[in-house]
């Protein structure tokens, strides 16, 4: 992956991107990023970035995301030590507890900032995609909450595997659209929400989940997510005596990993993020993006693609709907090429299996994508005994039991022993 | 003569005999792969200029009929590099001058030196990329100019009156002025306000103008063809292909003949 990057060229770009100088005005983090859009969208991503310039870092949008935050998410999330993992592993484990945010998980930072933006753009609807759920779910709160009318696109494969998500979403006020195109997962409910969007470009607004898409989407969602490291750097410090050896989070379209590692990007913090490995390495059988894909444009971004040698992207597969998605945030494809993160994978199989160790050692049923994480920092841990450890716990897993009641409990004798 | 200007020349040609020009559009393969190039030169006899839809996953810009197109197209391997094996075997049996539509990663796959070197072999005049703004197209058009291929630009409704000139003057071959604020397909009919639109466009091109979306009747074509040089016809074309229809007689009556 260095190949993409000449030698010198690496450390200039991760300078710049400790220094907050990226993405450049043109969108790009490095080579990647950019607008891939169609020409009736230009406009309204262009008035989308001069909203985000006017009101993102403006003193009163920031007192009013920071008290929705703070009153109605409920931040700061905890940060949670886990003594019997810890002693189990070999290590000093902690958790940032996305999954006791509003709506349970951190997808809520991102929608209510963006809710809040529609409302100052003067927007007349919301439009956006999910693909766990997590997001639609979300966005229909926060839509409630700012009064704005909501429509969330969601694939009809994750729809039925997602269904305690759906009637959250409706009883929240959102319209649900079933996305049949495609591979009716979230790659497919992106393509039907950008089609939505290009039918009203003025009057809707499309409130994208994760840090993916064109420019500004993937710096927009990164500025709305990283209260997520910027509070685990500080609880760190408070409660557990210093900053992490390593820090690891899942990676779909990488929106939680982006809000946890950016603000640890310029300390000496090994960061690594982790693809759904599926059920094998071959194309179709995983999600594991950064893993195993090339460069590509897809939905509006050039970034790193699961792609076949003619440029079509390929489905994918993983037991986790968040991360079941064939590409990846621009900037993590750039975080890859100058090598300060490490991107690695998790196969469905560890996934459940650390889900069940979580629940039994520390009374958490974490999300299906989030187990991804604990499963490589399981391993992590086996192969460097002894060093404090910090998982981004991006979400809770009660929107994964339709699919976990697929599987029996394994570890039952093990959380009575 | 550029091949770029080979499109204009075919529009123009259009205008002089007093008629609007008819620029078909089929997905490549579609409906069955080992029709395509006949099925290419039934259209290229009627049509102008004939716009050739690359199949792709992900068609973001494109509604329910050309999606099934090109998913089908591809479930039944259609590729690029095929496509152009196809071209090849059909060499000097085509007039009409060739406009690839392609969503740009397909393209990026294939690699754009090469790309320009195929497309001028297999007499393609030039393309469309609707999800390449004009922003982020210079890699692409510095290689397709170096063999004098163009790059189609399209314009909306929603386009502001200053990029419209800037894309205006930055097309080649064509401008595609998009009829409406949606994705190809549409079943809505022609929005009231088009002339006012395509008389915009009109003016601020050089180039003639071709509007395309939404065009399925010869009342479309002629309506169109009161403000616009020439009218594309994809969706509605790409249905009577599906049915199995003889597409000449459809496209003839499109020009009222």
């Amino acid at each position: 992956m260095s190949a993409l990057l000449q030698a010198g060229e690496a450390s200039a770009l991760l300078d710049a991107a400790i220094r907050g100088e990226l993405p450049d005005e043109r969108g790009r983090f490095g080579p990647f990023g950019g607008r891939y859009v169609p020409e009736t969208l230009v406009p309204a991503f262009e008035r989308l970035e001069d909203g985000v310039r006017e009101h993102l870092h403006d003193a009163a949008f920031q007192a009013e995301f920071q008290k929705e935050l703070r009153e109605w998410v409920g931040r700061p999330t905890a940060l949670t030590y886990a003594p019997r993992l810890s002693e189990s592993w070999g290590a000093d484990v902690w958790l940032k507890r996305e999954d006791l945010a509003h709506t349970g998980a951190h997808k809520i930072n991102n929608a209510i900032g963006q809710a809040i933006l529609a409302k100052r753009l003067g927007a007349r609807r919301v439009i956006a995609e999910t693909g766990a759920g997590q997001h639609g779910v979300a966005s229909a709160a926060a839509c409630a909450r700012v009064g704005l009318p909501c429509s969330v696109y969601m694939g009809a494969v994750d729809m039925e595997r997602q269904s305690p998500n759906v009637d959250r979403m409706r009883r929240l006020g959102a319209e649900v659209v079933a996305v049949e195109s495609g591979d009716k997962t979230l790659r497919a409910a992106i393509d039907e929400a950008l089609r939505t969007w290009v039918t009203d470009p003025e009057g809707i607004y499309y409130l994208l989940g994760s840090a993916v898409g064109a420019h500004p989407y993937p710096y927009l969602v990164r500025e709305l997510q990283l209260v997520i490291g910027q509070e685990a750097r500080q609880q760190m410090i408070d409660l557990a005596g210093g900053l992490p050896d390593v820090a690891f989070a899942c990676v779909g379209g990488g929106s939680n990993a982006i809000g946890l590692f950016y603000p640890l990007l310029g300390d000496d913090i090994e960061l690594i993020g982790v693809e759904a490995g599926g059920t094998g390495s071959g194309l179709g059988q995983n999600a594991a993006t950064l893993a195993t894909g090339t460069p590509g444009v897809l939905q509006g971004s050039y970034t790193i693609i699961l792609q076949d040698d003619d440029g079509q992207v390929q489905e994918t597969h993983s037991i986790s709907a968040g991360l079941d998605y064939s590409g990846v945030g621009p900037e993590h494809a750039l975080l890859q090429a100058t090598g300060r993160v490490h991107y690695i994978s998790a196969s469905d199989d560890e996934a459940l299996e650390a889900l069940e160790e979580l629940c039994a050692s520390e009374g958490i049923l974490t999300a299906l994508e989030t187990s991804h994480a604990f499963a490589a920092a399981k391993k992590y841990a086996g192969e460097h005994p002894g060093r404090r450890i910090l998982i981004g716990n991006s979400g809770r897993g009660d929107k994964d039991m339709p699919t976990l009641t697929r599987y029996p409990a394994r570890t039952r004798s093990h959380a009575g022993a | 003569m550029q091949a770029h200007e080979r499109i204009t020349a075919a529009i123009d040609a259009a205008t002089q005999s007093g008629r609007p020009a008819l620029v078909p559009f089929i997905t490549a393969g579609y409906p069955k792969p080992d029709d395509f190039i006949r099925t290419l030169k039934a259209i290229a006899a009627v049509g102008d200029v004939v716009e050739l839809g690359i199949p792709f996953s992900d068609p973001m810009a494109d509604g329910m009929t050309i999606q099934r197109s090109s998913f089908e197209a591809l479930q039944q391997g259609v590729s690029l590099k095929w496509i152009f094996e196809q071209l090849d075997s059909a060499s000097g049996e085509i007039d009409a001058p060739l406009v690839m539509m392609s969503y740009l990663n397909p393209l990026l796959a294939f690699g754009y030196d090469k790309l320009a070197d195929r497309a001028l072999a297999a007499g393609v005049c030039g393309f469309i990329v609707p999800d390449l703004p004009l922003e982020e197209s210079a890699d692409l058009r510095a290689a397709l100019e170096v063999n004098g291929l163009g790059l189609v630009q399209l314009v909306t409704p929603a386009t502001p009156e200053r990029r419209l000139q800037t894309l205006c003057e930055a097309s080649r071959g064509f401008v595609y002025a998009v009829t409406i604020t949606g994705i190809t397909g549409g079943a809505a009919g022609l929005p009231a306000d088009l002339a006012d639109y395509l008389d915009k466009v009109a003016r601020l091109s050089s180039l003639p103008v071709c509007a395309g979306f939404g065009i399925r009747a010869r009342e479309d074509v002629a309506a169109v063809g009161r403000h616009a040089a020439g009218a594309v016809v994809g969706s509605a074309l790409v249905e009577v292909l599906e049915r199995g229809d003889d597409p000449q007689p459809y496209l003839r009556s499109l020009l009222g003949q």
